[in-house]
């Protein structure tokens, strides 16, 4: 073997496009595929149920102590500007326009993520995709295309639901504990929030919800068909499903500023 | 039923299926028996139209499978039944739902008549009161007969085994081998059973087709195989280790190899 480096950068660039390209046209088939008929709205119901139901406890909890965190932090910095009464838009802010989306995203990754990835991966060496085909069911549009739409519906509304318990986190740490006016930490909220925001915040878990439901699902297709593929594959679901949220968040926020 | 043609699949140097021509008769049961690495899986998926071969022509029902549109091929599937080696049940999905899926899926029967079907399927196979069980509650022998009962569901016209018996205790194996010539028999369904397990093939064979890393060495019934007087043939239903088929992988000298590492 000889070691020809600008052989071996162009071999793992031409790689790495390859993949780009192959998980796109995994997406766009699948996207295609889930409004194609026969509808299977049981199934959507199911993924929904799966990403988004089974998510709300570990978000909320999430919310809500990153609400109290911020109310927290909040008032020590604001206090020595005598600005408490700020308190309730700099939390609501934060969470609406950054937090919510992106903590609400990584915790859905690492619960709904990495069991998307080993479900598939399964699925895989089991030849569960084979048996589909031999019964004329063609497997992407049985298993993934629920998944993609699922992600798609379940990150909004779930942001929803950490957004306002975050709001009620600092609430309870400003107004209760720390003694913030009430109808300040209000008042100021709804003057300072605008629907830009919230439109923005929206926007963002819309694109958490594809990445959610597409990296990982096309991970554990490409799977290899071992045990230590499926793991290997969890893992790196993952790993690129966070990080593409941080990269993605950066770049709609730079965008919508 | 279903007739193969001058089919070629490679996979890089190595070639699966060299030029094969075979044909699967109506009604009959027809083994192809190899061993690993021999191309007998790679056979099965091409006829099945899971991967499409390099160049040659699948002939099912008088239509090619290999130009056929996916839409054709579903249409075609749905005429097959396919039990995979490990059975491929689903397993987020309890014995009944596994056998009533392809109803679900491609029927409109109402949920009384499912369930009829499903208890007849589980009495052929043997299973009946494992409906409510989940897959990973089955040993490997309950599972392989679950997954035939799923296969018949859609009552095809032709079933696919793929190493129906490996892996399965000897009893296990002699309950598959007769299912496999129950539903030949009484159904008139034609099968094709993909193996490496000589006695039960023998057993349940009317056609017997031997592959040999992507050629068909040998083809006819179990007495005119059993005659055979190709060395290879007999090396290989014997069992022999020494022969012309060679167990070791690579052609180096085994004495230059060694002597290499002491340099």
């Amino acid at each position: 073997m000889s070691f020809d480096i600008p052989a071996l950068i162009g071999r793992s660039t031409l790689n790495r496009i390859q993949v780009l390209g192959q998980s796109t046209i995994f997406l766009v088939i699948a996207f295609i595929q889930a409004f194609l008929p026969p509808f299977r709205f049981i199934r959507l119901l199911k993924e929904i149920e799966f990403i988004g139901s089974r998510s709300i406890l570990i978000v909320a909890v999430t919310g809500l102590f990153t609400g109290m965190v911020l109310g927290l932090q909040g008032y020590h910095t604001l206090t020595q500007f005598g600005a408490e009464a700020l308190l309730g838009s700099a939390v609501a802010l934060s969470i609406i326009r950054e937090l919510g989306p992106v903590l609400c995203a990584l915790m859905v990754t690492g619960r709904a993520g990495s069991a998307i990835a080993a479900q598939i991966g399964i699925m895989k060496i089991t030849d569960q995709f084979p048996a589909l085909e031999m019964m004329a069911i063609d497997p992407v549009k049985y298993v993934i295309s629920p998944k993609i739409i699922a992600g798609i519906i379940s990150l909004p509304l779930l942001t929803a639901v950490f957004d306002v318990i975050g709001i009620m986190g600092g609430y309870l740490v400003g107004v209760k504990l720390l003694g913030v006016n009430e109808g300040a930490y209000f008042g100021k909220m709804v003057s300072a929030v605008t629907f830009t925001d919230i439109y923005g915040g929206i926007l963002k878990s819309l694109s958490f919800g594809l990445l959610i439901a597409w990296i990982p699902s096309y991970m554990g297709f490409m799977a290899e068909p071992t045990t230590e593929g499926v793991s290997t594959a969890t893992t790196n679901a993952v790993v690129l499903t966070s990080l593409s949220i941080l990269i993605v968040d950066y770049i709609l926020t730079s965008l919508l500023l | 039923m279903i007739r193969v043609e001058n089919l070629v699949k490679k996979y890089g140097n190595t070639v699966a299926s060299n030029r094969l021509n075979c044909r699967f008769e109506q009604g009959k049961v027809t083994v192809i028996l190899g061993g690993s690495g021999s191309g007998k899986s790679t056979l099965l998926r091409q006829i099945t139209g899971l991967e499409r071969p390099d160049s040659g022509s699948i002939y099912f029902d008088g239509m090619d499978l290999t130009l056929a549109s996916k839409k054709k091929l579903y249409v075609k599937r749905k005429k097959m039944g396919m039990l995979f080696q490990g059975s491929a049940l689903f397993n987020y999905l309890n014995i009944f739902e596994n056998i009533a899926f392809p109803l679900r899926e491609h029927t409109k029967i109402a949920e009384s008549v499912i369930k009829t079907i499903v208890t007849m399927k589980l009495e052929m196979v043997g299973l009946r009161g494992t409906e409510k069980l989940m897959p990973s509650q089955l040993s490997g022998g309950m599972m392989k007969r679950v997954g035939l009962a799923r296969a018949i569901v859609m009552d095809p016209k032709i079933i696919f085994y793929d190493e129906p018996t490996s892996g399965l205790d000897p009893i296990s194996t002699g309950v598959i081998g007769k299912l496999i010539m129950d539903l030949n028999s009484k159904l008139n369904i034609t099968s094709v059973v993909v193996s490496h397990d000589i006695k039960s093939s023998f057993r349940i064979a009317d056609k017997i087709i031997i592959l040999f890393y992507g050629d068909i060495i040998a083809e006819g019934s179990v007495d005119e195989i059993r005659n055979s007087e190709d060395l290879r043939v007999k090396q290989f239903i014997n069992g022999e280790p020494e022969g012309p088929i060679p167990f070791n992988r690579t052609d180096k000298n085994y004495l230059d190899e060694l002597l290499m590492e002491q340099e």
